[in-house]
């Protein structure tokens, strides 16, 4: 392994042959015009797979994950893949990757363990996007994404995205207990209806809503 | 025979960085070998003038050193740089929602234009922007009717009489206040901040979007840039560095993790995800390997001074632009061509992913980039002529010219050669900044600040 370096006499150099136990000094792909013709054979993709499922995991492991770093190790183990696709009768020499906590099965569909990981990554971030400050109103601000799933729940993202994709989502966790019982007996809905409904067992979903509009702030009484 | 003398003769004075020879300045930090981590310098930048040279290091702090007047007795050397001001510029966060630490180590200081006596510039984080105003004290008010020289409050019975207070000159204090804090506009890593041209807005950069600031507002900022896919299992390319183009103020430019650069009209609409132009030179077929992606991921992007080239940093080479052409670099500088073969090794221990930067000299003559083993490259872009020189204390006696270092990339190794093994790839040059107007540069080891300068006759 390349480390720090280490002055030699030029006696010593020029007695020195390149050894094949350094696998790792050598180019991963054979190059067709790699001048090294009788060097090593070059290390094969498995391995370097491993080491790439290797740098995945230690990256994400960090407390925040280097995004470029991740991403360009994410690439490289799809380029692997795909190679290995291609060829998936190679010969599998030992593999000397270090010691992986991870048990590699490079069987296993790559997208569905990457996606996974930058699944996880994406939920991380999503939640520190709050803090993100808000652009000012359109022509600047950012169009919603018409392809966001309605299904899904409501990016945290910035604030126009919310206004636009509705603001249910958001509560959801807020108990809301404490609006069943009778604060506001008066309370007038949109309909017009009265004390009735708001006496009952308890508040529909809709009364339940604007209530909860009108304790945010988001509609005016 | 006397044609080729006389040409040379003329080339001589050019300018060029291989005709330079050049000298040892000084070195600024710590002699030992044991590198606390603290001490790691980030960033350095000389200010528009070239008399202050700004340093940021993974500690958060700035150090700026202000270069002394002219001797006029000295003419063999231009004035030292001496520290002017330290200050801890940013300090360790808490990320509170994510339960994460927010580093405090400098990315990139930008200083702007001198409008008054007071010096400005930009620090940032890996989260937080902020501006810092320099000033001189030379002089403090003494004679006040009301306090005491220390301070304290007098009796106001106790006055009889009424003094104008006096300033007294004093010692000479440089101050570091903050003035803007630029904060929460980041989810990801900043990677570049860059000055408009306007002197009036700037822009800072993260892995995945570009925000617009008013340097006179915090409480918001325009996203000019947004590449976060909707999926973020759709994530292949970030953002790796931006910068202003130095006369249109509309104008500026991304660099990916994928060799490519986009030039971007701020005229055009509000979110500049549709690039003007896009510069990307086709891969090489015959180069073709699993890293190709790493090495092309572009770690530096600069204007040249002119306006009218970009240079680019990957991780084996320098490559300019001309703006006007898309398909290709018009010039390409191999920095360690030898280190293709060792990618895989590279890879292993991370050094692939290191991100160097590349700077222009004053007349865009001449561009530098930093390598490994503490060796700088310079290319000469008239002449095309390249230099290998070494930041290292060996060669630490002022005005010690520095001798041309080659490394040895395959067969046998000459005297004075260095060959690819012995490299140290723990001693990497990754910041370096030329003076704007004069051949002094600062070349950052990774705790030491060498200043160098030409050998002026």
């Amino acid at each position: 392994m390349l480390c720090k370096g280490v002055k030699r006499k030029r006696e010593e150099e020029e007695e020195e042959e390149l050894t094949s136990q350094d696998w790792w000094l050598e180019e991963a792909t054979p190059s067709p015009s790699s001048e090294e013709g009788a060097g090593p054979a070059p290390l094969p993709p498995s391995s370097l797979f491993n080491l790439s499922i290797f740098k995945l995991h230690h990256g994400l492991r960090r407390g925040e994950p280097d995004l470029r770093h991740l991403v360009l190790v994410v690439n490289t183990l799809r380029r692997i893949q795909s190679s290995m696709a291609l060829e998936p009768s190679a010969p599998e020499p030992p593999c000397p990757a270090p010691a992986d906590p991870f048990p590699v099965v490079p069987d296993t569909p790559l997208c569905t363990s990457v996606s996974a990981l930058l699944d996880d990554l994406s939920h991380i971030e999503g939640l520190s996007d709050t803090q993100t400050a808000f652009p000012e109103d359109a022509p600047l601000s950012r169009p919603p994404d018409p392809g966001l799933d309605p299904g899904r729940p409501a990016p945290l993202g910035s604030l126009e995205l919310l206004l636009e994709d509705g603001l249910e989502g958001l509560f959801d966790d807020i108990d809301t207990s404490m609006y069943d019982c009778e604060l506001w007996p008066n309370l007038k809905t949109d309909s017009g209806e009265t004390e009735d409904k708001i006496q009952g067992p308890g508040l529909d979903v809709s009364e339940l809503d604007y209530l909860m509009d009108v304790i945010v702030g988001t509609q005016t009484l | 025979m006397f044609l080729k003398l006389s040409l040379r003769a003329v080339f001589l004075g050019a300018g060029g960085g291989n005709d330079i020879q050049w000298c040892f300045s000084q070195v600024k930090g710590a002699v030992d070998d044991d590198v606390a981590e603290a001490d790691i310098i980030s960033t350095v930048e000389f200010n528009h003038s070239g008399e202050l040279l700004a340093t940021g290091d993974k500690g958060g702090r700035v150090v700026i050193f202000q270069q002394e007047q002219e001797n006029k007795t000295q003419t063999h050397s231009r004035g030292e740089y001496n520290v002017y001001s330290t200050f801890q510029s940013h300090e360790p966060e808490f990320d509170y929602l994510k339960s994460l630490e927010i580093e405090e180590k400098i990315n990139k200081i930008r200083w702007l234009p001198q409008k008054n006596a007071a010096q400005f510039l930009l620090s940032t984080n890996d989260k937080t922007i902020k501006l810092w105003k320099i000033s001189e004290r030379d002089k403090r008010p003494e004679g006040y009717n009301l306090k005491e020289e220390d301070g304290r409050y007098r009796d106001p019975t106790t006055v009889t009489t009424l003094r104008v207070p006096v300033f007294r000159p004093m010692d000479l204090m440089v101050e570091a206040s903050p003035r803007r804090i630029f904060a929460n506009a980041h989810t990801y890593h900043i990677n570049s901040i860059s000055i408009n041209s306007d002197y009036e807005t700037y822009l800072s950069a993260d892995d995945l979007r570009i925000n617009l600031w008013h340097l006179e507002i915090t409480d918001r900022s325009f996203n000019i840039v947004d590449i976060k896919p909707a999926n973020m299992e759709e994530l292949t390319e970030v953002i790796t560095a931006a910068e202003f183009h130095p006369n249109s103020c509309n104008t500026f430019v991304y660099s990916s993790s994928k060799g490519t650069i986009r030039l971007c009209d701020m005229r055009a609409s509000a979110l500049c995800d549709r690039h003007s132009k896009l510069f990307e030179e086709p891969e090489d077929p015959s180069n073709r390997s699993f890293f190709s992606e790493i090495i092309s991921s572009i770690s530096d992007v600069k204007f040249s001074h002119s306006g009218r080239y970009m240079m680019t940093r990957d991780y084996l080479s320098v490559k300019i632009w001309d703006l006007n052409m898309e398909n290709r670099p018009v010039e390409t500088y191999q920095v360690h061509e030898y280190l293709r073969s060792k990618l895989c090794s590279l890879y292993e221990n991370d050094c692939i992913f290191d991100k160097f930067e590349c700077c222009w000299n004053g007349s865009d003559s001449v561009v530098m980039t930093g390598s490994y083993n503490n060796f700088f490259r310079m290319f000469d872009r008239n002449t095309k002529r390249d230099i290998t020189l070494e930041a290292s204390r060996e060669n630490n006696k002022p005005r010690t010219v520095l001798k041309p270092r080659k490394v040895c990339a395959s067969g046998k190794r000459k005297k004075d050669e260095i060959s690819v093994d012995s490299l140290d790839f723990n001693k990497k040059i990754l910041h370096t900044a030329w003076h704007p107007k004069e051949n002094i540069i600062a070349v950052a080891t990774t705790n030491n600040l060498y200043i160098f300068q030409d050998k002026v006759n």
